[in-house]
């Protein structure tokens, strides 16, 4: 069997998609880009203002308001949770909690007042961040790196301040600690990352807020805290939790107003809001609408407040501030100040040249950052910056000739005042106009890459089509078809890496290595083109397709036609946002739709009745074959599965209407003592069940009888695995108040018990790896007596009895067969399991990965990993069903209609375990199972996290060979009668009935092709898949609902690929792992 | 084969085509607030009835098996209930591939395999109008499958709800069904050949 060459292949062509997709995203998740410049105090931007009045000491383009600003960020503040309403009776645990910023806007509302802040998507806590604090807008891709928080090199308005000597004191949330290394005067941060954690933090900060502001020695004070964040992560807004947490903030507000001297300035702020499920991310209303308050003791607006609080996007803090603590706004901040902060105390009139200065001073800012973007780089529409350009120099003549006006005439007339009004709306629709500009295009595209990495997965997909079409591969197949091309490719790369270093050039690994992905592709398809012509010249006297009639080509290609076609309908759907968004239903639909046309394909064809009789039955039960009625009961299972894991969905916000699957939040979050009861009981019945339904099976053939470690590790480490399974739900879910004293025994516990299932779990993978075989051979060539003594040694055992038989495998082909009889010793070995081992195999390491990634779910989703189990064994049997009644003449080649299905199923479960292609959906709490505070690295964690989110890909994808092996597996003996004599003569003629899967090994080339086409025929349905969702995402970049939906989808669906293919490359080398070891098995035997 | 009984067959498949779009717009004129989309079911009764009605006369008139052995009782009374409870059932049919969101649905499921016992005849038929029946039957199940795409497209019409848009779907496929089933033996009709007994 050729292991090497199959492995390397699919590892090829894996290769090729991956480099496809790394040069798609390289052109379509571009980053804005970031100036290096920034803002000084000696800008010639700002002329001396209409009086050469002189700025006090310490101030730069217009003279500070306040001496000092303390920014309180609540995490997760939700404009609905500042919002106070006397009026409401029954309030929400969310509702009327803040009442202390009410009393403070109503009792004295010139000096204080409620906004609505505007988040701009992305709403992560680390966008939001760069966001208040550069003034600009952080792009799309930088919601990955929320694991690792990269220092901001922006200017920023911390680096203003710390450069213009003043102090800037930090407590909270430590991702502030990664965005600006050594910018605080002091700091005390607390670890943000553990969401389950409500009080560190904000304990924290409350031990140090009062003391620092007493002191005096800071000029911006931030104060970042996480509970209400945590709150909603852990609980949801709409909890008592929630209510404990807004009231300790109304309490922190009110004794810190106290503190305040009458030269500062307070802002709460959130830095987003949140879903009703407590999660954000997104760009849904209920994130983006957070909430901003403004205070100070000395009066601060000239006019009363609004009816509705006005909203404002969140940039437009960096300006306002800057300008009121006197330092320059920095370099690439868009926003707009707040003009009614700095009206001051004078008249109309001054208030309207004061208003008119900063807007001016804004503008030339802004003016100055889009010209220096536009020079660096071309992604800003020209036309619009055109326009733009225009609108600012017309706006700044006027303002010259105004300022001019005002000095000549000093009393200002009204008449002059309103044109200084409408010079400041002009100036405000200019920045306003900015804004959008930015917004619009910061999510910019390179074509070129675009196309290429399309291109590149396109060809791929061809290539593995092509490549699985082929009925048997030769050496010669491997040579021109695998090695030249990758010769192709590494030669292609390093004339490209030479060039580079010629020519001086930044070498790009990516673009190198898509170079040589196409050079090899390239390469593929030339020598394919070449070889193929001579395989049919070789196959000489029958080819394949010219002799065969136009009606059975067009029965094959109908044939193809179904399964294809619902892959088709697939793919278009990728294409529409409503079926994105409705996927987790469609998905289903299509496996549903498949299995169907599965069945009308059968009846059409005949397969499922009896032959005509000589005396036609008129319809009825009768004319059914026993083996139709299980096929068709196997599809009610399936019917009845796919309709019940419709029961874990997760929710997108795009549907309003939905609701969350019950079944979703810990066990813990339930309050009915009762109910969590039964829930945690049903879910450890169902782990047990499952280890018995596995035992079982390997027991129904044979492989739980030998004595190797592996076989031990199946029978008692498995239990051992569920039993800490089942530790670690009840530690887990356990009131965490009610334990009292045990607290910390709880704490040692919630980790320790995750840790034994990973070492159990990695124990048992490295016995599969080691000693893959679970067969127990008996051998009777010395006693030639009765072949079937059950290795347990109960005789009651009935089942053993009647199915060890089925599972003896002689090894004696004819030669050997011969070779002993010369022997003069009628023996045989009897090997229990042997017909199974393939399967067993994959069966254990199935076992072992659904325990470890029911671990990082929670506990409830472990009934619809029961159902994923159940659902694949399910269509495993329908596969081997519908093949054997339809006298599938080529057992070596899996059909289309399997694979696809199987895909579907495992698209399915990626819904039905509670995930969606977004990003708030993400189970972070994977990250701490088995650890409590923070990770070290970020690997971890994001392996956990990866591991959680791509389940159903990793399960379906090792898995993947048990449907070319099922079929041998179900291989029925062809007479039940044979199956109760166990004389060994008997057993000698039925040998070739039971080989099993010891047929494969029979023709070890074949083999091996099967496993090669099988590999890449689920690369094809994958990357097609793939394919689809990345055209969508070139042709819809300019969608509306790009970022929403297509992106996210993209993400998810590459990151799946690459999970899935890896994992199916796993799969495959195990299966040859257990051929090595069979193979070994064999030649040991032949030793004795 | 006649091409009397084709005419004839085209005739009635014409009526039942006719009739299913006079449901949809006679009952208006007795029934307040009557619509096809505002009271489905109402119409969705109606038309099954109707088309029911309809096919077993036409049945009953049109004397469909011309050999001797076939037109004997039981084979009509077959005929006719095959006949009656598909059109009974032909708008529910699909339901058990269509849109989850239902327990309807789950009934459903079994209707597939009620379907596929009744259909035995697929490739042994006797006459066209037993073609001509499986034909509509193949049309109304792919136009209930195809009437599940439009439900989860964000155009916020009243018909794309679950039963509606896969029923309609289902109707409408019923009636290409009906009007394609003569054409189709009409062209076939060298390769169709029927056993007579
Ligand atoms: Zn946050
Ligand atoms: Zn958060």
């Amino acid at each position: 069997m050729q292991r090497w060459p199959v492995l390397l292949f699919l590892a090829w062509v894996c290769f090729l998609f991956f480099s496809g997709i790394g040069l798609f995203m390289n052109g379509f998740l571009l980053t804005r880009i970031e100036l290096a410049n920034s803002s000084s105090c000696s800008d010639p931007l700002v002329p001396p203002p209409w009086d050469k009045q002189s700025l006090p000491p310490g101030s730069c383009w217009v003279p500070q308001r306040f001496a000092k600003v303390v920014l309180v960020i609540i995490d997760a503040l939700r404009f609905e949770f500042a919002l106070f309403n006397p009026a409401k009776i029954n309030p929400l645990p969310y509702e009327n909690k803040l009442s202390f910023l009410h009393h403070l806007a109503t009792s004295q509302p010139h000096h204080a007042r409620l906004y609505r802040f505007l988040a701009d998507p992305p709403t992560a806590t680390m966008q939001r961040i760069k966001g208040l604090t550069t003034g600009s807008l952080p792009t799309f891709i930088d919601v990955g790196s929320n694991f690792a928080t990269y220092a901001i090199q922006e200017d920023n308005l911390l680096a203003q301040l710390v450069q213009n000597g003043r102090r800037v004191v930090f407590m909270g949330d430590d991702t502030w600690e990664g965005l600006f290394p050594k910018k605080f005067f002091r700091s005390y941060f607390f670890p943000s990352f553990n969401v389950k954690d409500l009080h560190t933090v904000d304990n924290g900060i409350l031990q140090y807020l009062y003391p620092t502001v007493n002191s005096g020695e800071w000029d911006l004070l931030i104060a970042h805290f996480l509970g209400v964040d945590h709150c909603g992560h852990k609980h949801g807004p709409d909890h008592p939790e929630m209510a404990k947490k807004l009231s300790q903030m109304n309490e922190m507000l009110r004794s810190l107003v106290d503190h305040l001297g009458n030269d500062t300035l307070l802002l709460v702020a959130g830095d987003h809001g949140m879903t009703e499920t407590g999660d954000h991310g997104g760009d849904s209303q209920r994130e983006m609408n957070a909430a901003l308050f403004v205070y100070s003791k000395t009066p601060l607006f000239g006019t009363d407040p609004p009816e509705e609080p006005e909203a404002i996007p969140q940039v437009n803090l960096v300006p306002t501030v800057a300008l009121l603590l006197g330092v320059p706004i920095p370099y690439s901040n868009i926003g707009e100040v707040m003009a009614e902060l700095f009206s001051g105390d004078g008249d109309t009139v001054s208030e309207a040249l004061q208003q008119l200065l900063v807007y001016h001073i804004n503008a030339k800012q802004v003016d100055r950052f889009l010209h220096s973007y536009s020079l660096v780089a071309q992604d800003l529409p020209a036309e619009q910056l055109q326009h733009l350009q225009e609108l600012f120099s017309s706006a700044v003549e006027e303002h010259i000739q105004l300022l001019a006006q005002v000095q000549s005439a000093m009393p200002v007339s009204p008449e002059l005042e309103s044109k200084i009004r409408s010079l400041i709306s002009r100036f405000q629709l200019y920045l306003r106009q900015a804004r959008a500009v930015c917004t619009q295009s910061w999510a910019r595209f390179h074509p070129l890459h675009m196309v290429g990495g399309c291109t590149l997965i396109a060809a791929s997909c061809l290539l593995c089509y092509v490549a699985s079409e082929l009925a048997t591969v030769s050496d010669s197949f491997y040579r021109s078809c695998l090695l030249y091309p990758l010769l192709w490719g590494l030669v292609t790369a390093l004339l490209r890496g030479l060039a580079c270093v010629f020519t001086q050039e930044e070498l790009d690994l990516l673009l190198l290595l898509s170079w040589a992905a196409a050079a090899s592709l390239l390469g593929f398809f030339w020598h394919w083109w070449g070889w193929h012509p001579k395989r049919a010249r070789l196959l000489g006297s029958q080819p394949p397709l010219a002799s065969t009639g136009l009606r059975q080509r067009l029965r094959v290609w109908l044939g193809l036609a179904f399964p294809m076609g619902i892959l088709l309908f697939r793919c278009g759907a990728m294409f529409s946002d409503s079926f994105v968004v409705a996927e987790a239903q469609v998905a289903p639909f299509m496996l549903a739709s498949l299995v169907m046309l599965l069945i009308g394909k059968l009846h059409w064809d005949g397969h499922l009745t009896v032959p005509e009789g000589p005396r036609q039955q008129p319809l009825g039960f009768s004319s059914y074959r026993k083996e139709s009625w299980h096929l068709l009961c196997l599809v009610a299972v399936l019917l009845v599965c796919v309709r019940l894991s419709g029961f874990f969905h997760q929710c997108r916000e795009e549907i309003p209407q939905c609701r969350p699957s019950v079944f979703l939040p810990p066990l813990a979050s339930l309050r009915n003592t009762r109910a969590k009861n039964l829930f945690y009981l049903l879910c450890v019945a169902l782990l047990a069940g499952l280890v018995y339904a596995v035992r079982s099976w390997l027991r129904h053939y044979g492989n739980l009888n030998s004595s190797d470690p592996l076989v031990l590790f199946v029978r008692w480490g498995f239990p051992l695995v569920v039993l800490c399974i089942a530790c670690y739900w009840a530690v887990a879910s356990s009131a965490e108040d009610s334990l009292g004293k045990l607290q910390e025994l709880v704490q040692v516990a919630v980790i320790a018990f995750p840790w034994a299932v990973y070492g159990l779990v990695s124990i048992g993978l490295l016995l599969l790896l080691c000693h893959p075989m679970t067969v127990f051979a008996k051998d009777s060539r010395e006693s030639a007596g009765s072949i079937v003594t059950p290795y347990q040694g109960i005789p009651s055992s009935k089942v053993d009895l009647l199915q060890v038989i089925p599972q003896l495998y002689k090894r004696m082909q004819e030669s050997e067969k011969s070779r002993l009889e010369r022997r003069s010793c009628r023996a045989t070995v009897a090997a229990y399991g042997l017909g199974s081992v393939y399967s067993a195999a994959l069966v254990i390491a199935l076992t072992l990965l659904g325990f470890l990634l029911m671990l990082l779910h929670t506990e409830r989703l472990s009934l619809a990993f029961l159902l994923l189990f159940v659902e694949a064994f399910v269509l495993l049997h329908i596969h081997t069903r519908a093949r054997s009644l339809a006298g599938d003449t080529e057992p070596f080649s899996v059909p289309w209609f399997a694979v696809i299905s199987w895909l579907l199923a495992a698209s399915q479960f990626f819904y039905s375990t509670g995930h969606q292609p977004i990003f708030p959906a993400i189970h972070w709490n994977a990250a701490f199972v088995g650890f409590h505070l923070d990770h070290s690295t970020n690997f971890l964690p994001a392996v956990l996290v990866g591991a959680n989110t791509f389940a159903s890909h990793i399960l379906f994808a090792v898995g993947c060979p048990l449907l070319l092996l099922w079929p041998f597996v179900c291989e029925m003996p062809s007479s039940q009668k044979k199956k109760s004599k166990r004389e060994p003569q008997e057993e000698l003629q039925t040998v070739d009935e039971h080989m099993m899967e010891m047929r494969l090994r029979e023709s070890p080339e074949k083999f091996s092709t099967a496993l090669l086409q099988l590999g890449l025929k689920y690369l094809f349905v994958l990357g097609a898949q793939l394919l689809a969702c990345v055209c969508a995402a070139v042709i819809l970049r300019r969608h509306l609902m790009v970022w929403k939906v297509f992106a996210p989808k993209f993400l998810f669906e590459s990151l799946g690929f690459m999970v899935s293919s890896i994992c199916l490359l796993l799969g495959i080398s195990l299966v040859m792992r257990v051929d090595c070891a069979v193979s070994t098995w064999f030649s040991q035997l032949q030793l004795r | 084969m006649k091409e009397a009984e084709l005419r004839r067959l085209l005739a009635a498949n014409l009526l039942c085509a006719v009739s299913i779009v006079l449901t949809a717009l006679v009952p208006a004129l007795f029934l307040d607030g009557f619509s096809v989309l505002g009271t489905h079911l109402t119409w969705l009764c109606v038309c099954s009835v109707c088309v029911s009605v309809l096919s077993i006369s036409l049945c009953l008139i049109l004397k469909p098996s011309p050999s001797s052995k076939r037109s004997s009782l039981s084979n009509k009374v077959r005929f006719v209930g095959i006949k009656g409870v598909r059109c009974f059932v032909f708008q529910c049919r699909v339901l058990h591939l269509g849109y989850p969101g239902s327990t309807l649905r789950h009934f459903m499921s079994t209707n597939l395999l009620i379907q596929i016992l009744f259909k035995t005849a697929l490739n042994l038929a006797m006459s066209i109008w037993e073609n001509s029946l499986q034909i509509t039957t193949m049309c109304s199940i792919l136009g209930g499958w195809f009437g599940a795409f439009p439900i989860p497209l964000d155009w916020d019409r009243p018909w794309q709800v679950w039963p509606i848009s896969c029923s309609l779907g289902a109707t409408f496929g019923y009636m290409a069904g009906l009007i394609i089933a003569p054409l189709w033996i009409h062209w076939n009709r060298k390769q169709l050949t029927y056993k007579s007994r």
